[in-house]
């Protein structure tokens, strides 16, 4: 059984009124234990509403969410907000408290956990996000973009949860910032096996991480499966306003010279073997 | 629960009500006012009704959303109409118990004022609806530009009100998204008592309000950089010119002005 999953999950905004818009639609979805799961999709496809019906802050418009078999809405039960763990895009934004500290703490403590229990949570979140002692002291509007991403991605850490949802997490950071970011993510996730689901619509991004790549089109999924079937598809990329990663490009140009490389290279190690290997 | 704050935000259409000078708009909604307030007997009322209706009717403005609007501003009008029932004296007693007394006069005045707030209500949301932001401080500020003679600053005025509007679908949006990510976190926002909830909103508020100033900051930054420097010398991109249809507008509001003044001499 998958541990999420959506059947012909539909919404739309503002029914009835001249904004009307039908954000996704008839999304059929699974995602299984420990996967690593990438989302991509131009801007305004419907990334951003669909992850934010897997814990259920938004109803959806018609069809069901079901969490470890169990659909999320016909129970009132807030726990699957901490089981299925949400950082929105520029998540720096919802920094509130005096302290990196307390605002870690702001999940755990809505989760009822006790003050030691807490204590730990926070430290352990820190430690993924590689946030040390003198920062969780520190007002979070000292810090800088990247410090402050970080501290807002441990905020959702800290609760610990089995999926872990990240809507464009290194968006608008330099290359160094957003390295480090999928790094620390990454970390978490090796660490307690949770499932992971990046959004992005940037395939640099996750053309290193995933072990699945879906495509949202125009409030649809146009292509799920594994990121060299994928990506190796440029032009149906390019139709629908995305760019294969660089490494994919290169190989497709080169193949169109004559070069036989295979159509399954995305990254630009697999593209420095495969021409080590022709040099040989 | 933020969607539902339609309080006269523009409805966008193309109809003639839409298109009419926003100048002449807002005399209209001026004169409608005025001819409301004017209104006396049953009449009077059923012609401004009639106008209403009409206007709304030309404007292809669901009656849905017009009530919609009306909701948050219900209770004023509830209580208006139970001090009216309450606190009217009259000859003609329905009904006596204790202190309360209620009389027929008491229950036509609170007929006559709800309808009067009801009407005074939509007609000025019809503005605000046919009208965007942008049209409405641009044609604000022009009839009263005269008012600059005596170092009224209109156009800053203006100027406040326009970056007000502007923002406020804005701060909605940016508000609903904070919400979403504390509630992420499990932030609660709908249970426990008063003081729960004051504390629930700080996770609210403070992100809202740095946010607010960090916008104010970058847009004083991207006015400096394109030279603002006040209302002086500044021509504008889309020049009001009123055309036949305005002055046929103007031409039915005075006529309806009019037949209301007229209506109330006889004393129909
Ligand atoms: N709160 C909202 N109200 C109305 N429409 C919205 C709202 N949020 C998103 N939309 C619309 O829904 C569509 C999908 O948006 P979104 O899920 O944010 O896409 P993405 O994250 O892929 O950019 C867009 O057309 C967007 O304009
Ligand atoms: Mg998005």
């Amino acid at each position: 059984m998958p541990l999420l999953q959506t059947e012909k999950l539909t919404h739309t905004y503002s029914p009835g009124t001249p904004f009307e818009r039908v954000a996704i639609a008839d999304i059929d979805f699974t995602a299984d234990k420990g996967e690593c799961l990438g989302i991509i999709g131009h801007t305004g496809s419907g990334k951003s509403t669909f992850i934010q019906h897997l814990n259920g802050l938004l109803k959806p418009t018609s069809g069901h969410v079901y969490y470890d078999g169990k659909d999320i809405h016909q129970t009132k039960d807030l726990k699957v907000r901490f089981k299925v763990g949400l950082v929105f895009q520029y998540p720096e934004y919802q920094l509130f408290e005096s302290t990196v500290f307390d605002d870690i703490a702001f999940g755990p403590k809505n989760m009822g956990l006790s003050e030691s229990e807490v204590k730990e949570r926070v430290h352990e979140a820190a430690g993924f996000s590689r946030l040390s002692e003198e920062f969780l002291q520190k007002s979070p509007f000292e810090l800088s973009g990247g410090q402050k991403r970080r501290a807002a991605i441990a905020g959702v850490i800290a609760m610990m949860p089995e999926v872990l949802i990240l809507d464009e997490p290194a968006a608008g950071l330099d290359p160094g910032g957003r390295a480090e970011i999928i790094e620390n993510i990454l970390a978490y996730k090796e660490a307690v096996n949770a499932t992971l689901i990046m959004v992005t619509h940037s395939m640099e991004d996750i053309a290193n991480t995933v072990d699945r790549v879906i495509l949202f089109d125009d409030g649809v999924i146009a292509m799920d499966g594994a990121p060299k079937d994928v990506f190796s598809q440029g032009e149906r990329l390019t139709a629908m306003g995305l760019a294969a990663p660089k490494a994919a490009m290169v190989a497709g140009r080169l193949r169109a010279l004559g070069i036989p490389l295979g159509n399954d290279i995305y990254t630009m190690p697999q593209l420095r073997a495969a021409l080590n290997a022709l040099k040989n | 629960m933020l969607k539902n704050i339609t309080l006269g935000q523009y409805f966008p259409g193309d109809t003639i009500v839409h298109r009419l000078d926003p100048r002449v708009k807002l005399v209209l909604t001026i004169v409608y006012i005025a001819a409301l307030f004017s209104a006396q007997g049953i009449w009077g009322y059923v012609l401004m009704f009639a106008v209403l209706v009409t206007c709304f009717a030309l404007s292809r403005i669901p009656v849905k959303t017009v009530l919609r609007g009306v909701r948050p501003i219900l209770i004023i009008i509830i209580f208006t109409a139970v001090l009216n029932i309450f606190f009217t004296d009259g000859e003609t007693v329905l009904f006596q118990a204790w202190r309360i007394t209620i009389t027929q006069e008491g229950l036509y005045a609170a007929a006559f004022m709800v309808t009067r707030l009801f009407m005074l209500i939509t007609g000025t949301f019809l503005l605000t609806y046919t009208t965007s932001p942008i049209a409405l401080t641009d044609g604000l500020e022009l009839l009263l530009n005269p008012l600059k003679k005596i170092r009224l600053p209109i156009h800053e005025l203006a100027m406040m009100m326009s970056i007000a509007l502007r923002f406020i679908p804005t701060l909605i949006e940016e508000t609903g998204k904070i919400m979403q990510a504390q509630k992420a976190r499990g932030a609660d926002f709908e249970s426990g008592g008063l003081i729960k909830r004051a504390r629930a909103v700080l996770p609210l508020i403070i992100p809202l309000f740095i946010s607010a100033f960090r916008r104010a900051d970058e847009l004083a930054i991207a006015m400096e950089s394109r030279c603002y420097h006040g209302g002086e010398g500044r021509t504008r991109m889309k020049v009001l010119k009123t055309q036949a249809r305005d002055y046929m507008a103007l031409f039915g509001g005075a006529a309806v002005l009019a037949a209301v003044i007229i209506l109330r001499r006889l004393a129909l």
